[in-house]
């Protein structure tokens, strides 16, 4: 089945993909943040669904969530403002969330939906691969939707083979061991574990998240892999000023 | 269903439990999934395990025959002391034993969370005695409301990090120390301190908390010529003493096992912490399990008078106990866990945790055989609560 993500990956190296929490820095920010991305030059977008605690987020993300959740931001209102997307941004969209968010809309529900409004994939940190491959890997794919899983320089080869396998678009390596605030050791860190992971000779390309903050260590990035995934810088960025739209543009300006 | 005491190989009792966590947190989880049960069945564990449980927390903790409480409740109650132990409740049991655990797995620095401060103020001495780095997350609201464990925290050498997200109680800490791990994996071992959290901490827990039940058996047999009881009763917030206390009746289906989980101003308040009652199946701090949540699947703040039970959510294990009906739940209000507190204080001259007394008012609301033997769990002391007790007065 053809998936804009899977477009994307075969026709272009370098890709930038931006991470937004939606219904923040306002409720109806949503969609003018995706038309502004689009317009402005990234290559893929990954709309965060809040969550009130969330785990694998920093402190600017978990932020984030907590202004969209008072915003009144709910799953089924995003769905909501997703609808009709797909005649605005032709970009591909993953939705990045954590698991019980979904479970509580309905696994399947949720993936139905996903399809419907046109969302390509999803991102799910908090569940590990065993059991996505035992429990929702047969939902997801039925939705012709593409689960995006995490690996670290801490995951296994063998751990790293079996994400592989059970993938079909692009693994997103996250960028260090140490995932938040200024790693010194950060290029080294990230090179040594690119080196590794370009050895095992892994069927599926990689995009690098965590730690990429600007144009600069985006382009460190994308020398050893597929694409770079901007999450807490942007998110800080679009909140400067009062106008969401101006915010992205002036933060994409950078990468233009 | 068949109720299960110990998780399958993938963490689960029933439908709850398993492990879902962020792959940055695998590598640490998995090294314990595949070290705990070997470490911590070897002979050399064990013997290190029990003796500072003997010579340093003071084990075994007394199980003492409260006779005016008996009388006043025509029945015979008796309390598992735990508020005797080192530290002023059963949560070093746990931290000795997770740190002994971590030091055979090499690692430096400990992590843990905490809500009353019991289990901060457990796994800083551990720590202190272990000669470890120790690092305690505490929300702001339990910083101010449990001055003086944060005191004795400090002194103790431990870092307290107050957490200001959320609720700014035990879930939100909960949450900023796994945020911690994952973002400092390196030779850092996390002492969670309830039976919540990836597999296998929920059983790792339990085993290390199942001394409480162990001991009543022995103490018991001692005291009546017979092990077992016939009603164990303990408090749930988490659920790591009621765990403990439960632990070697699980199987003994003639033993009732009564959970009191903390009701807050009222099941339908608003301001509850009533897992059980208020909760649904969803995915929390690493295990599928009972939590309070919205429609949408947002976790809802709870409220107890009680830093220790003020948390949304009980361990997977307890959620089994309760959907297979072995264990039987009540919820207890703030004011009458604090006038069942004081009455002990009055009955017996002992001054109960806030947690604890909730345990206790299960004896009002519950009507016992006089024949019957009644094993209260005194999870911890009061001299922590004082202020909030001197309001009750």
């Amino acid at each position: 089945m053809s998936n804009r993500i899977n477009t994307v990956l075969e026709s272009k190296d370098n890709i930038l993909s931006i991470y937004f929490t939606a219904g923040y820095p306002k409720l109806d920010d949503t969609m003018k943040v995706l038309v502004e991305l689009e317009r402005s030059g990234a290559d893929m977008i990954e709309v965060g669904v809040p969550f009130s605690d969330p785990i694998a987020d920093g402190p600017t993300i978990q932020h984030s969530n907590t202004v969209a959740l008072d915003n009144g931001m709910s799953v089924q209102l995003l769905f909501d403002q997703l609808s009709g997307v797909r005649d605005k941004v032709s970009l591909p969209l993953i939705m990045m969330s954590s698991l019980n968010p979904i479970i509580q809309y309905g696994f399947e529900q949720f993936c139905q939906k996903c399809q419907e409004v046109g969302a390509d994939g999803l991102i799910i940190p908090d569940l590990p691969v065993e059991e996505y491959i035992s429990e929702y890997k047969d939902v997801v794919e039925r939705y012709g939707l593409r689960n995006i899983i995490l690996i670290t320089p801490s995951s296994t080869d063998a751990r790293i083979r079996l994400i592989d396998e059970h993938t079909d678009s692009f693994i997103y390596m996250v960028s260090s061991a140490a995932t938040t605030g200024v790693n010194k050791n950060f290029s080294q860190d990230f090179e040594a574990f690119a080196k590794r992971l370009q050895a095992m000779n892994l069927k599926n390309p990689l995009v690098t998240g965590f730690g990429i903050k600007d144009k600069e260590s985006f382009d460190q990035v994308t020398k050893f892999s597929k694409g770079g995934i901007i999450g807490s810088a942007f998110v800080k960025a679009v909140a400067e000023g009062d106008d969401a739209v101006a915010s992205t543009a002036k933060f994409m300006r950078e990468f233009a | 269903m068949k109720t299960s005491l110990n998780p399958d190989e993938r963490g689960y009792y029933g439908s709850f439990g398993g492990a879902f966590i962020p792959e940055m947190m695998q590598a640490n989880v998995a090294e314990l999934q595949e070290k705990y049960l070997d470490i911590i069945g070897t002979q050399e564990f064990k013997d290190e395990f029990d003796v500072l449980l003997r010579d340093y927390v003071g084990r075994p903790s007394p199980l003492y025959l409260a006779t005016r409480l008996s009388e006043k409740y025509e029945t015979n109650v008796y309390l598992k002391r735990e508020d005797l132990n080192h530290t002023g409740a059963h949560k070093i049991n746990n931290s000795l034993g997770q740190i002994i655990l971590a030091k055979k797995l090499g690692k430096k620095r400990i992590i843990a969370e905490t809500g009353a401060g019991q289990h901060g103020v457990a796994t800083a001495t551990a720590c202190a005695l272990m000669g470890l780095e120790c690092t305690v997350f505490m929300g702001e609201l339990d910083v101010k409301r449990q001055a003086p464990n944060v005191g004795r925290m400090k002194m103790l050498g431990a870092q307290v990090v107050p957490v200001s997200s959320g609720s700014k109680t035990l879930k939100d800490a909960t949450n900023e120390a796994m945020r911690y791990w994952i973002a400092n994996p390196f030779d850092t071992h996390y002492i969670i301190g309830s039976v919540v959290g990836p597999h296998p901490y929920p059983d790792m827990v339990a085993k290390f908390q199942s001394v409480i039940s162990e001991e009543i058996r022995k103490q018991l047999k001692e005291k009546t010529g017979s092990e077992l009881p016939d009603v164990v009763i303990a408090c749930v917030g988490g659920g790591s003493n009621a765990t403990g206390a439960f632990y070697h009746f699980l199987e003994e289906e003639k033993v009732r096992l009564i959970a009191a989980e903390a009701a807050g101003k009222g099941l339908e308040s608003g301001f509850t912490a009533a897992a059980t009652f208020k909760g649904v199946s969803g995915i929390l701090h690493g295990s599928k399990t009972l939590f309070m949540q919205t429609d949408d699947g947002q976790v809802v703040e709870p409220h107890s008078i009680s830093a220790g039970l003020d948390y949304p959510g009980i361990g997977p294990a307890l959620a089994h106990w309760f959907e297979t009906g072995r264990v039987e739940y009540q919820a207890i209000t703030d004011e009458d866990a604090m006038q069942s507190g004081l009455e002990l204080c009055k009955l017996e001259g002992i001054i109960p945790a806030v947690e604890s007394s909730h345990a206790l008012a299960v004896l009002d609301k519950t009507k016992f055989g006089k024949d019957e033997h009644v094993v209260v769990n005194l999870s911890g002391r009061g001299d922590k609560d004082l202020e909030t007790y001197l309001k009750y007065l």
